[in-house]
């Protein structure tokens, strides 16, 4: 059989960002996939060179537009350990609120596109409806809609009251009764079966040897999730990683539905031991931040890993943030030899490809 | 199968879930970050604002009391709206309604009267004038250039 190569990507209906995958085809099958990357780079790690460490914020703030609190949250986290910052009890806990909100809305987002993918329009304009919702509670309790800016080294910015927690957990109720609506169609329609029981099998064997993380590895059958090293408040809320053992695309889809309510849970817990008192920790002017450290977050696309270096100046020596899709695109590689080309982009999607913070 | 047409049907009675956007728009939220102003009579051009903004989209003349700022190169996150020591900066909670010309907003400020030049003249003026009172009227010219 003669082999025809087939370039997926850049630019293709089912990807919301461009990455490009170099498809060996045999008889429809994919034998082999070579990926290209470097589309959206914008360099904002060089940026630690002309912004000072507090001005940084708003730059690995906009790495990722869909995660940008969890990203601001591992920055801060990083700062505060180099300069030996106590955060107040009352950040920690509103700071797990706010990254559960963006997890909810990013899995929401997530599962509006994965329907897409495979076609079913309707399923996908329901689950983003549901998704403006957390965006309004986003605006209401901290100004913006998509890119907060909450976060700041010490705690956070904004206090909100018991009304406006009231208010939120109104509109939680709303949203999680309307995801649970969706569930049937989700988990159980036939059509969504059609397309994703058994596409991209990843065992659980190849997913932790390959450095899979997030739901693809917790769909693989590894309970593996950042958010049980306790960092923020998660030590004291009992976090449970969601588990799939499917390890294909139905089981990643449904580590992520299931894992949109548990963050939904998580708030409600989060909020109901919320602490009184401070929300923001002074910093002494002089204390800029000295020595390295790593630190580690869950994305909603699983771990995310931040380098930080700083030579006791204003402006951070090193900042290297690794995303967690870059560590998907190696199980990526192995799902897709095997397939037929139709299945490559609900398979593409199934690891939630975010590019732009890939390459920065 | 059809799993779908139990919503499909609750959807035909509740009520719509879009907006006809131009001509209905939602309330913004109280605590919304939206368009910055910066009252110029109260701003005391001390370059605060300048050094934290992320986007450095604001300078301050120091020399000539001008206040300039990018509009379009203002990514909203408040930062000078916290730092300002003599609060003239505030952000309403309505956005910047999209226009086709790009645009620098330049606000002429007045220098003001250093605390003794203040007390002498209260002391000439004596008691007629309030302390609460700023003795200039609020000189601000806006003007758009390029």
């Amino acid at each position: 059989m003669r082999k025809t190569v087939v370039p997926f990507g850049p630019q293709h209906p089912v990807l919301p960002e461009p990455i490009h995958l170099k498809l060996t085809i045999e008889d429809e099958r994919v034998t082999e996939a070579i990926p290209n990357l470097g589309y959206v780079h914008r360099g904002l790690e060089r940026l630690a060179d002309v912004r000072d460490f507090h001005q940084m914020i708003q730059v690995v703030e906009r790495v990722c537009g869909i995660c940008s609190v969890i990203h601001a949250l591992c920055y801060c986290q990083g700062v505060e350990e180099l300069m030996g910052v106590e955060v107040p009890p009352r950040a920690r806990y509103l700071r797990v609120m706010w990254s559960e909100l963006h997890r909810v809305q990013s899995h929401l987002l997530w599962l509006g596109l994965f329907a897409d993918s495979f076609g079913f329009e309707s399923l996908f304009m329901q689950f983003w409806r549901v998704r403006e919702r957390i965006m309004d509670i986003s605006e209401a309790t901290t100004g913006n809609r998509v890119i907060v800016s909450v976060n700041v080294i010490g705690g956070v910015r904004r206090n909100p009251d018991a009304e406006q927690l009231r208010w939120l957990l109104t509109q939680l109720d709303w949203v999680e009764a309307e995801i649970q609506r969706l569930e049937t169609t989700m988990l159980e329609d036939y059509t969504v079966k059609k397309r994703t029981v058994g596409k991209g099998v990843l065992t659980s064997e190849k997913a932790y040897e390959l450095g899979a993380v997030g739901p693809v590895l917790r769909g693989s059958g590894v309970a593996q999730d950042t958010r049980q090293t306790g960092y923020a408040a998660y030590g004291e809320l009992h976090f449970e990683p969601v588990v799939e053992t499917g390890g294909d695309c139905f089981a990643r889809s449904k580590v992520r539905f299931r894992e949109a309510l548990a963050s939904i849970d998580l708030i409600r817990r989060a909020i109901s031991r919320l602490p009184d008192g401070e929300v923001r920790a002074k910093i002494k002017g002089k204390d800029d931040p000295q020595g390295e450290t790593v630190m580690r977050v869950e994305q909603p696309r699983g771990e995310l890993l931040y380098y930080l270096k700083g030579k006791g100046e204003k402006n951070l020596d090193r900042v290297r943030i690794r995303t967690p899709t870059f560590a998907n695109i190696p199980p990526l590689l192995v799902m897709l030899p095997g397939l037929y080309l139709s299945d490559v982009p609900v398979v593409t999607l199934s690891i939630d490809p975010c590019i732009s913070c890939t390459e920065r | 199968m059809f799993r779908m047409t139990p919503n499909i049907m609750r959807n035909l009675v509740v009520k719509k879930s879009t907006r006809r956007y131009p001509y209905e728009v939602r309330e913004p939220f109280d605590k919304a970050r939206g368009e910055l102003i910066n009252s110029v009579e109260r701003c005391i051009f001390c370059g605060l604002c300048e050094s934290k903004c992320p986007s450095r989209c604001i300078e301050v003349d120091k020399q000539a009391y001008k206040w300039n700022y990018d509009p379009f190169a203002c990514v909203y996150c408040g930062v000078c709206v916290d730092v300002c020591p003599s609060k003239s900066l505030h952000q309403k909670t309505q956005y910047r309604k999209p226009v086709a010309e790009r645009l620098t907003i330049s606000l002429q400020g007045q220098p003001r009267k250093k605390a003794k030049d203040k007390e002498k003249g209260k002391e000439k003026e004596a008691p007629a004038a309030e302390p609460g009172a700023e003795p200039s009227p609020p000189p601000a010219a806006a003007g758009t250039d390029d």
